[in-house]
Formats: C-alpha cells, sequence, structure tokens
C-alpha cells in the first residue's frame, strides 16, 4: 500500500466582487497506488473544483485561491500548492492526469487524433515524431479501439462520444501517470458505454497500477469502481471510508439520500424504498446555511441541534468518517 | 471538399445574379434611364437621341434589354466608357493594380496589428491595457477615414514633410522605395478602422476559445503556456476571423474609395468618382458590378478557406 | 388563446424584471454614459448654438477670411469667406444629426419589416428575401450610395432616403435570424393554433421578443449614418452649400489644409464625437441587454 498523493485541508475560494467565496473547505484524503477513491456528490458540491485544484487547473490568483497541502510523494515529497508553474507543467500530464466530462468539446476539433496523442507525449519527452507515433497508436490500441493505425489521422468529429473519452484516456495514460483524476467521465455517455468506460479504466489500472481519482453524482458506479468513498456537499467531506462500509451502513443522511436516487442500487438490493431524489437544492456557496449545511433538505433535521456550528467530522469507527451531528441516534432508530 | 466548393460556388453565382439584377435596377432608376445621360452631351437631337436608343435597343422592354446586357456582361464585353471610348474592362483593369497594392498592404497592417492587439486584449482582460485598446477602438470606428487621411496629410506631409501628400510614385522616380513611401500612409488610414474591428472581434473570439474545454485538456496535457496560446487558443480563434475578413470586404473598398480620393491614389475608387463626375455610366456600372465580383469572390475564398482551416466545416 | 396570453403575460412580468436589470446595467456602463453625455451636449449645441453667437452661419465677412480659432469672438475662426465657422458648425449638425437619426429610423423600419417577413415565412420568401438581402451587402456600401446620390437630386431629404435604402441589410438580417429562432417556440405555435393570423403574430407575438437587438443595431446606425452622410457630402454628392453639414464643410477643407487646417480639424472632431457617442451608447446597450456583459 504505496501513498502517492496526500491532500490536507485543502480549501479553495473564488473572487467574487471583491470578496473571496469559499467553496471548497478543508477537504483532505490520500490516494494509493492501484486503488480507487470515488468523489460523490450532487451537482455544484466541489468534486470539479476540488480536483482542478491539484491539477493547478483553476483561474490564477487573485481569481481563484487554493490554500493547504497537495502533497505528491514519490523519492521526494512535492507540495503541489508551493511548486512553480513551470514545474507544475511538467507534472500535469506526466505525473497526474486527467479525464473530464465532456468527450465532445474535450478535445480540439481542428486536430486530428494522432496529433493530440502524440502532443501529450512531447511535451514531456523528447522522442522523435515517429516513436511518438508508434506509441499514440500503442494507446489506441490499448483503450480499445480497432484499427489503430488508421485512426491516428482522423478528427475527433468523425467519432462518437465514447470513442472521444477512450481517446482522452489514451492521452492520459500517454506518459504512464501514477494518478489519474477522472472528473465525471461518464456521465455524458449512454449507460452501455457507460459500463465499458468503466470497464476500460479498471483493466487500465490493474495494468499500469496507477491510483485513481473517481468523481461521480453517481452512486450507481461507486459501486462498481471505487475502494473507498467520500460524499461531499456543499464544499466539504460529509462521509468517507471504505466503499463498502459507506454502501451498506451510510451514516450521514445525504448519503442514504443519494443512494435512495439511484436505480442500479435498488435492484442490487441495497437500496430499501422507493426510489427518490432528495428535494431541493445544493446551497449557493454565497449563503451557506449555518451548522450542518444539509439541515434545510434532510428529513432528520433537529432545530437548535443542526444549525448550531460546529459540526465535527466524527470517527463512527473503522476509519469511516461522517459529519452529522444525529448519525448514532438515526442509527439507532434504525436498528 | 470538392461538394463544399460547387455549392459555395452554385450559391456565389445566385447572388452574382441577384446583384446584377440590383445593379441593372439602379442604371434604370436614373431618371429617363441612360438615355437622359446621353442627352447631357452638348449639342444631342431629339433625332440623334432617337437614333442612339434605336442602336441600343433602349426602346425595347426593360426585361429584353436586360438579357442583352446580362449575355454581353457574361462575355466580357462590358461596353465602352462615354469618355474616351475604350473598353469598360480594360479601363477598370487599368486601375487595379493601384487600389489592390492599397488594399492589399492595408489589410496586412490591419490584420497584423488587429490580431496582436486583440489577443492582448484577452490575455490580459480587464487590464488598463485592454480598457484603452476597447474604448481606442471605439473612437477609432467613429473617425471618417477621409478626415483622417487629411489630418495625416497635414501633420506627416504638410508639417514634418515625413511623407508625400499624395499619388502612388513620383514623376521620374518611381523606384520600389518611393512606391513603399507613397504607400505608407494611405494604407495605414485605410488600416485604421480595420485594425479597430479586427482587434474587437479577435478579443472575443480569443475569450471564446479561452473558455473551452480543449483548452484546459491541453493544460491538463502539460503543454507548455506558449503552445497552448498559439497552438490551441489562436489557432481555434482565427478560423472565425476568416470569415470575418470576408465580411469585411465591402467596407474596405468603400475605405479605399475615400482613401483614393483624398491621397490622389490611382485605383478604381478615384476612377468611379472621376465617372460619376463625367456620367460616364458603362464605367460605373462596370465598377459597382466589378467590385461586387470581387466581394463575392473574397467571401467564396473565405469560405473555402474556412472549409480548410476547420475539419468540421468539410463534412456538411 | 389562453396559452398564448399567459405566455405573454409571463413574458411581460419577465421583461419588466429584465427592464430594471437593463437599465441598471446601462447606467453602470461608463462609456454609455459618456456616449449620452457627449451627445446631448453636442445636441444642445446644435439646438441652441446658432443664437448665441454674434454671427449667423451666411454672414460674409470677407476682412475676417481665415481668421484663426478662438480670435475676437469667432470660437472656431472663420472660413475662406470669413463665415463663422462655429455658426456654420452648429447648423451643419442640425442638419448631419437630422439625418442620421432619420436615416436610422427609416432603415430600422425596412430592415424590420424585410427582417420579419423572411423569418417568419421561411422558405421560399424567406430565402429568396434573404439572398436578395445578401446581394446588397455585395455592393460597397459608398459605391452604392454614391451611384444612387448622382443619379438623384441631393437634398438633405434624398440623401436620408438613399443612406437607409443601403443601410437596412443588417436589421433585416439580425430580425430574421432572431424570428426564425423564435417561430417554432411554443407561445407562437399555441397562437396558430388559436386561429391568430400571421400579421398578428409577427406583429404582436414575434417582433416584441426582438425589440433589444433591433435598438442595438438602430443605435449603431445612427452613427454609421453619420458618417455615411460625411463621406458622400465630402464627396460634393451629399448635402449642397449653401445648407452646411460636416460632411460639406469638409469638402474643399483639403485645400486650404496648409494655411487653414482647422477648417478640416473642427468638423471633423464633432463628426468623430457624435459617432463616438452614438457607438458607445450602442455599446453600452448592447452590454446591458445581454445577460452575459462582460465589459469591466
Ligand atoms: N470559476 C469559478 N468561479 C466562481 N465559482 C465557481 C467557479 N467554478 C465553480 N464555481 C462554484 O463552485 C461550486 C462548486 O462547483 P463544482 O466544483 O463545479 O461542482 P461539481 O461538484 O458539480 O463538480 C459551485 O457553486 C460553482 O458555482
Ligand atoms: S446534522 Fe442534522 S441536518 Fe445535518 S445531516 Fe445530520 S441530521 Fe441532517
Ligand atoms: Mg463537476
Amino acid at each position: 500500500m504505496t501513498r502517492v498523493l496526500t491532500v490536507e485541508n485543502l480549501n479553495i475560494g473564488f473572487r467574487s466582487e471583491g470578496r473571496e467565496l469559499p467553496v471548497v473547505h478543508d477537504v483532505s484524503f490520500t490516494l494509493e497506488a492501484g486503488k480507487t477513491l470515488a468523489l460523490v456528490g450532487e451537482s455544484g458540491s466541489g468534486k470539479s473544483v476540488t480536483s482542478l485544484g491539484i491539477m493547478r487547473l483553476l483561474p490564477p490568483p487573485p481569481q481563484s485561491r487554493a490554500r493547504g497541502k497537495i502533497i505528491l510523494h514519490s523519492d521526494e515529497d512535492i507540495d503541489l500548492l508551493s511548486i512553480s508553474e513551470a514545474r507544475m507543467r511538467r507534472l500535469r500530464g506526466d505525473r497526474i492526469a486527467m479525464i473530464f466530462q465532456e468527450p465532445l468539446t474535450s478535445l480540439n476539433p481542428v486536430y486530428t487524433i494522432g496529433d493530440q496523442i502524440i502532443e501529450a507525449i512531447r511535451s514531456h519527452r523528447a522522442i522523435s515524431a515517429r516513436k511518438a507515433r508508434e506509441r499514440a497508436v500503442e494507446l489506441i490500441d490499448q483503450v480499445g479501439i480497432p484499427d489503430a493505425a488508421a485512426r491516428l489521422t482522423t478528427y475527433p468529429h468523425e467519432l462518437s462520444g465514447g470513442m472521444r473519452q477512450r481517446i482522452m484516456i489514451a492521452i492520459a495514460l500517454a506518459l504512464e501517470p501514477e494518478i489519474l483524476i477522472a472528473d465525471e467521465p461518464t456521465t455524458a455517455l449512454d449507460v452501455t458505454v457507460q459500463a465499458q468506460i468503466i470497464d476500460l479504466l479498471r483493466r487500465l489500472q490493474a495494468e499500469t497500477g496507477m491510483a485513481m481519482l473517481f468523481i461521480t453524482h453517481d452512486f450507481g458506479v461507486v459501486a462498481d469502481i471505487a475502494d473507498r468513498t467520500i460524499v461531499m456537499y456543499a464544499g466539504q467531506m460529509v462521509e468517507h471510508g471504505q466503499t463498502e462500509a459507506v454502501l451498506e451502513t451510510p451514516l450521514m443522511p445525504y448519503t442514504s439520500g443519494l443512494m435512495r436516487a439511484v436505480p442500479e442500487l435498488e435492484t442490487a438490493g441495497l437500496n430499501q424504498g422507493e426510489l427518490q431524489s432528495i428535494e431541493g437544492f445544493v446551497p449557493n456557496p454565497a449563503s451557506l446555511p449555518n451548522g450542518c449545511a444539509f439541515h434545510p433538505r434532510c428529513t432528520h433535521t433537529l432545530s437548535g441541534i443542526c444549525d448550531v456550528p460546529p459540526v465535527p467530522f466524527e470517527d463512527a469507527g473503522n476509519g469511516h468518517l461522517v459529519r452529522c451531528k444525529r448519525w448514532q441516534s438515526i442509527l439507532e432508530n434504525a436498528e | 471538399m470538392l461538394r463544399f466548393t460547387l455549392y459555395r460556388l452554385g450559391h456565389s453565382v445566385l447572388l452574382l445574379f441577384l446583384v446584377s439584377l440590383i445593379g441593372y435596377t439602379i442604371l434604370h432608376l436614373a431618371p429617363g434611364g441612360p438615355l437622359s445621360q446621353y442627352a447631357l452631351s452638348p449639342g444631342m437631337s431629339q433625332a440623334e437621341l432617337n437614333q442612339i436608343a434605336e442602336r441600343m435597343g433602349l426602346n425595347r422592354p426593360i426585361p429584353i434589354q436586360y438579357l442583352d446586357w446580362l449575355s454581353s456582361f457574361l462575355v466580357g464585353d462590358w461596353g465602352e466608357s462615354f469618355r474616351d471610348g475604350r473598353a469598360v474592362l480594360s479601363v477598370i483593369s487599368g486601375h487595379l493594380f493601384a487600389t489592390i497594392l492599397l488594399v492589399l498592404s492595408s489589410s496586412v497592417i490591419s490584420i497584423g496589428l488587429g490580431t496582436l492587439v486583440g489577443v492582448l486584449g484577452a490575455t490580459r482582460r480587464y487590464s488598463a491595457w485592454d480598457y484603452l485598446a476597447t474604448v481606442g477602438a471605439m473612437i477609432a470606428l467613429s473617425i471618417p477615414t477621409f478626415w483622417f487621411g487629411l489630418v495625416a496629410i497635414y501633420v506627416f506631409a504638410l508639417r514634418l514633410d515625413w511623407f508625400p501628400s499624395g499619388n502612388m510614385y513620383s514623376i521620374g522616380d518611381e523606384s520600389f522605395l518611393d512606391y513603399v513611401h507613397h504607400l505608407v500612409m494611405p494604407s495605414l488610414v485605410l488600416a485604421l478602422v480595420n485594425v479597430a474591428i479586427w482587434s474587437r472581434y479577435m478579443r472575443s473570439s480569443m475569450l471564446d476559445v479561452i473558455g473551452q474545454d480543449f483548452v484546459r485538456t491541453a493544460k491538463a496535457k502539460g503543454v507548455s503556456g506558449r503552445r497552448v496560446l498559439y497552438g490551441h487558443v489562436i489557432r481555434n480563434a482565427l478560423i472565425p476571423m476568416i470569415t470575418l475578413a470576408g465580411i469585411q470586404l465591402p467596407m474596405l473598398l468603400s475605405g479605399a474609395l475615400v482613401t483614393e480620393t483624398v491621397f490622389t491614389w490611382p485605383g478604381i475608387g478615384r476612377l468611379f468618382l472621376d465617372s460619376l463626375g463625367y456620367n460616364d455610366y458603362p464605367v460605373i456600372m462596370g465598377v459597382l458590378m466589378f467590385t461586387a465580383i470581387f466581394v463575392l469572390l473574397g467571401n467564396l475564398i473565405a469560405d473555402i478557406l474556412v472549409a480548410i482551416a476547420d475539419p468540421r466545416v468539410r463534412l456538411e | 388563446m389562453t396559452a398564448a396570453v399567459e405566455q405573454r403575460a409571463a413574458s411581460s412580468t419577465g421583461s419588466d424584471w429584465l427592464k430594471s436589470r437593463t437599465v441598471k446595467r446601462f447606467i453602470r456602463h461608463r462609456l454609455a454614459i459618456t456616449g449620452v453625455i457627449m451627445i446631448s451636449l453636442i445636441t444642445f449645441m446644435c439646438v441652441v448654438g446658432p443664437w448665441l453667437l454674434p454671427y449667423n452661419m451666411l454672414e460674409i465677412h470677407i476682412r475676417d477670411r481665415f481668421t484663426p480659432p478662438l480670435t475676437g469672438d469667432y470660437l472656431f475662426g472663420t472660413d475662406e469667406m470669413g463665415r463663422d465657422l462655429a455658426a456654420r458648425l452648429f447648423m451643419a449638425g442640425r442638419i448631419s444629426l437630422m439625418v442620421g437619426v432619420a436615416a436610422m429610423l427609416l432603415s430600422t423600419l425596412i430592415g424590420t419589416v424585410i427582417g420579419l417577413v423572411a423569418g417568419y415565412f421561411g422558405k421560399v420568401t424567406g430565402t429568396l428575401l434573404m439572398r436578395l438581402t445578401d446581394s446588397f451587402l455585395c455592393f460597397p456600401q459608398v459605391f452604392l450610395l454614391l451611384t444612387l446620390a448622382a443619379f438623384l437630386q441631393p437634398n438633405a431629404f434624398m440623401i436620408t432616403l438613399i443612406i437607409a435604402a443601403t443601410s437596412w441589410m443588417e436589421v433585416a438580417r439580425i430580425v430574421s435570424a432572431e424570428i426564425r429562432s423564435l417561430r417554432e417556440r411554443d407561445f407562437v405555435t399555441a397562437a396558430k393554433i388559436s386561429g391568430a393570423s400571421h400579421t398578428w403574430i409577427m406583429f404582436r407575438e414575434l417582433l416584441p421578443n426582438t425589440v433589444g437587438p433591433i435598438i442595438v443595431a438602430a443605435t449603431l446606425t445612427v452613427a454609421k449614418a453619420i458618417l455615411l452622410e460625411a463621406y458622400v457630402s465630402f464627396l460634393g454628392y451629399g448635402i449642397q452649400p449653401p445648407l452646411p453639414s460636416w460632411g460639406n464643410m469638409l469638402n474643399n477643407a483639403q485645400q486650404f489644409l496648409d494655411t487653414a487646417p482647422w477648417l478640416a480639424i473642427v468638423p471633423g472632431v464633432a463628426i468623430t464625437a457624435a459617432v463616438t457617442s452614438f457607438n458607445f451608447i450602442g455599446d453600452g446597450l448592447r452590454d446591458a441587454l445581454d445577460a452575459r456583459s462582460d465589459m469591466p
């Protein structure tokens, strides 16, 4: 079990009308080689901002600011938040790669996919164009696209969404990174393609031993891919544990709420009761509710308790962390 | 690509047909039609006029006349100048070089400068520079070209004596440098408005592209900032600018006419203005049609260039 | 009908909300406010100025020919006949601004009607009208303008007509594009089902939804029309002396450029200032009507 990345108290804020608006609060986790950590939460809960913060792809200060530590472990520990942009650039794509939610728009429409894979390779390695092309063919083949050599000269718009996401994966894997961040890589794809991409990612992870941060708003895919799971709400981690533990005994009402919204889990027997989504919306970062940020939407909320800060992130045993004032009584009532 | 080109070509031919209809209508809008222009010649009797009308077929129904005109127009017979009897096409081509020289050099300036200003504005968005460029461009757009030319002549020709105040070359010199010397002021004056337009569009095109997902992908790949800017952002931002260059052609020609007048530049614009003064109506008609064809051709080329620059367009 | 009525009721409260936000954005737009102040001052001077000056624009003071600006009673100096340049400038401003605004109104009207019809009756009529618009756009405007001006009586009224006749295309394109995107929307379908006539749908249902872009284009058209009047008048085919316009004041300024540069500078500054104000206002309106406005 090798740690490859440690995130410690990551706080990210955006500048808006002269003030800094915090969007991500005290996020901490570690990534391990060969393992997958899932980051789950509704749209707007701060998952993308967290991942782009790790890649340092957010707008430059003062428009956004990240605090805390993001340590990349290798021969020496490198704090990504304190190195120069030039040094960070050399790590991006080489040691940490990222794929995105929108395969249709994530590739440059005017270059062939071959050129775009080769560009990734040659941005980091001084190898000949021929070598780079050979590697590109190898990669296209590796991500399961038939007739790889002929694909080099196709343009993104000639490929389907699923194919384009495979190309994105090929680009990300070009330099055999230790870490792959996948920000909702299957959200824009239809269900069968979704399953294929997840299989592909699992296979590639087994082959390369990379660590994966897998972001999704869909609990359905979590069971398929993640070793550990973090549930995020309004920029905070609200539950964190082994995936089985989180799925079998969700401690935070928000987590249970998310799980009830997933049809697959119901058929798998994990989901009792009827399919329903949580009422209301993720709060705007500019006006977070007092106390537990989830309390206006929570069915277990108790006024005088839930709306009073602080709400600690507690260990419920075996490293299963939860941010809920009433998790014990809710658990007892359920049993 | 071939099908695309053919389609565009067909479109242009249709437009050219409509253009000729409009041109012909305008020419017959002149009270009394072309004949009245002959009537202005001194010593022209009614009998002679009738004779001319007969010979030119002006007493036949208008649609027939139009078809007649169109068929000779299509085979390159654009009539003869009233002034000196020379064929209209050869009169026009005699003035073509000067206009092409002016328009081309001014386009190089405006595209180069406009792109630079636009790129700087977009990459340093909301900076003092960006604000200055925005306001400056809007003022530049509001300056009448001919007046800017007059001011330039006053300052740089009359007061400072850096550049000649007009003409394309000095009699007896005509070296390359002499041409360049004469070209500087008119092409800068003509470029002013276009720099302004080009820089505004380039800025907003850049901003569109900067926010796109594939730029983020390039950064995530670890591509250098410079390469992201040139290879991805500017490369893609320039595509709509090709179309803009085509759309701007008529404006460029309008500006050229005014600039040529101020700088006594012997181009198509001056020819047109002189011909208006002489009621030299075959030449007027010829120049009108010529500019429209020039514009159509420019747009056709722009369309094809876009298709070359953007692989998505080729498939349509 | 009820669906259509409801929709329109909803859209009218929506537009009230929009209106106030729009007005706020416009007022915050520094350039736009600068433009409003500038053009108000210019208009005021053109309307009132001639009465405040000691000379009228036709008085000839042959001894005072080519008096430089700020000499004696001559604010902007005199011209080659010793006429007061300030008096001429303000009177010319009345003509130039009036021609600009009138040409805008007329060309906006033409463009709107053509765009409405073209956008609403897609298919053959629409395609034909838009091709016609495209072909008008093939002619460089100044060439077309000069041709018409040379063949017709070049008085202020005709010049206005001619400018309008050659500047309607942009509005037509904007309107037809807007209408085409609105045509398939629910409230139009509802109106159709309820048996509303084409004219009703075009003018009462569709047109109100396109006012924003039309207003922006119209403002910018004033700027263009003032410039065009200046161009043709400068070239001698526009407003004819003795009636002064900003353009024809520059007509023979070139020949006195060396000795009396103010004859060229003063009217040119006036044109630039007026056109700049309309361009500023147009820019402000565009940003104010666009919720995604990005001006600092
Ligand atoms: N560039 C930005 N500037 C300001 N706010 C932002 C920016 N990007 C994201 N946000 C805000 O951060 C919050 C979290 O967004 P995000 O991380 O994209 O959520 P998700 O969990 O759906 O990926 C949202 O409220 C969003 O409005
Ligand atoms: S703290 Fe209260 S409101 Fe928040 S999740 Fe727990 S029970 Fe619900
Ligand atoms: Mg996201």
